[in-house]
């Protein structure tokens, strides 16, 4: 097998310009599949019989949730891509990343709240689950934190890398110490709606859902790893001839 | 300069007059030795790095009953938790200093041009930290296990809970202080990464002490809080010593 089109990958310019024609499709299809999977989830399928209306809501909290914990491994790999091969592309790609992860980390947060007042009737339990959010947000939080402090870009790079790749290794024992914290402290009286239990009806439109996450979360991160391609490889000529600057004046 | 230039025959020397005046065992690893001596020495001599963070520990637990009132009820429920927080913010303000002279004076850069690997120059300097911060502080817990109303069944559980789990914070921490030791002042930005990473150590942590008040065996979080630190002493010097090349580098 030739390794030829893992090193291309590496090139922050070959990416620009190959990812220029996979963005419409990317885009166009995760817009489908969230335009279908919200009117089928919001409008056609059927109302919970405990819950109401409210438990639509569970068509962005879940997907959301989803992207939110695979988005970190997503940038834990690209950071770890970057250190073993010493990639330029992927450090950019793990940059781009967490901003949207935190994002996705605080929408899921965000709509449990919202979620939760009708059903549980509080916005914050120290759930398990929650919690576990929490500090998967302060994670993130903590990687974009230390890639902005370092002034020279290559450290920035790779020190939040290496957090990244610690937070990975820390993940499941924090979700397992939290879920064991959870089931000492409190007795479980709320329960969440259990994925498994849930009706055909109303888990296909999710199922599409989650898919247009996915996609619209590919699309969000090249949108997002080809404006950084940009600012950093701003001096270089093809990034002018891009924009149209002139070329560097020679002292 | 290079390794060949000044790293390499320096250390080389070293090795060999310390294989001869040590054991055996020492020479497996050689430096780990002379520096666990070196930096228990300057901690010994720098004494306000020992006390300041006894000195936090102490002061604000006691501003806790101020803030919280003293009802002898409502803080025996709560010191499990204030003095475990609390040991954790100790921990984490000492450590910031843990690099820092080493990376000014640039003896962090001749420890990683020797040709051995940084794990146990970086595991030598962990332990003389948890030896200064750790162990006072578990020490210290008695004391104000008294002030906080804290029951009888609790001091033990107490004590031993925090001679294991501050092991694994000044591990832990260790990863952040490395990673931002570059930096101009790194100290909210050490707490914002590092925190998350000592959850569990704080739930297995508490959650001793709290198992012997309620009048359980507290052997199980005792074996957690062993299995933590066992993986914290494997990996958490690794990764502090790609953190410590990484901020060279800067």
């Amino acid at each position: 097998m030739s390794w030829q089109w893992f090193h291309r990958l590496g090139s922050p310019r070959w990416f620009y310009q190959k990812s220029s024609a996979w963005l419409p499709w990317l885009g166009g299809a995760a817009l489908l599949l969230l335009a279908v999977g919200i009117v089928w989830g919001l409008g056609f399928a059927p109302e919970d019989f405990k819950q109401g209306n409210s438990y639509r809501i569970i068509y962005i909290h879940v997907p959301a949730a989803f992207l939110a914990l695979a988005g970190y491994y997503i940038m834990a790999i690209s950071g770890a891509i970057g250190l073993i091969w010493k990639m330029k592309l992927s450090f950019v790609v793990m940059r781009a990343a967490a901003p949207i992860g935190a994002a996705l980390t605080f929408i899921a947060l965000f709509t449990g709240a919202v979620w939760g007042k009708p059903t549980w009737g509080t916005y914050w339990v120290w759930d398990a689950r929650i919690t576990s959010m929490l500090i998967l947000f302060f994670l993130y939080l903590g990687v974009m934190a230390l890639s902005g402090a370092f002034s020279r870009e290559q450290s920035g790079d790779k020190a939040s890398a290496l957090l990244a790749l610690v937070g990975t290794v820390n993940i499941p024992i924090i979700y397992k110490s939290v879920d064991w914290w959870f089931t000492l402290h409190q007795p479980a009286t709320l329960k969440l709606t259990e994925a498994s239990t849930i009706d055909p009806s109303m888990f296909y439109p999710l199922i599409t859902m989650i898919a247009g996450f996915y996609l619209f979360y590919a699309w969000v991160l090249t949108l997002h790893t080809r404006a950084m391609i940009l600012q950093r490889e701003g001096r270089t000529q093809w990034v002018r001839e891009l924009l149209g600057a002139p070329a560097p004046t020679k002292a | 300069m290079g390794p060949d230039a000044v790293g390499v025959p320096l250390s080389k020397k070293a090795y060999s007059a310390e294989a001869g005046a040590t054991q055996d065992a020492y020479a497996q690893v050689p430096g780990f030795y002379t520096l666990f001596r070196t930096e228990l020495v300057l901690s010994a001599r720098r004494r306000s790095d020992i006390v300041n963070p006894l000195l936090f520990f102490v002061t604000v637990l006691a501003m806790m009953p101020l803030g919280i009132g003293p009802e002898p009820e409502m803080l025996s429920r709560m010191a499990p938790g204030l003095i475990w927080v609390m040991s954790l913010l100790a921990t984490l303000l000492s450590q910031e200093s843990l690099f820092r002279g080493d990376y000014e004076d640039g003896s962090l850069e001749q420890l990683a041009l020797q040709p051995q690997p940084l794990y146990f120059p970086v595991l030598a300097k962990v332990l003389v930290h948890w030896l200064v911060t750790g162990v006072p502080l578990a020490l210290l817990s008695p004391l104000l296990g008294m002030m906080l109303n804290l029951g009888a069944a609790g001091y033990w559980p107490l004590f031993i809970s925090l001679v294991l789990g501050t092991a694994s914070l000044s591990l832990i921490g260790a990863v952040g202080a490395a990673l931002t030791v570059a930096l101009r002042r790194p100290g909210l930005l050490l707490a914002l990464i590092i925190m998350p990473l000592y959850v569990p150590v704080l739930i297995f942590g508490t959650g001793t002490v709290q198992a012997a008040l309620d009048g359980y065996s507290f052997g199980p979080q005792l074996a957690v809080l062993g299995a933590i630190l066992a993986v914290a002493a494997a990996l958490a010097p690794l990764a502090s010593a790609g953190a410590i090349r990484i901020s060279l580098e800067n």
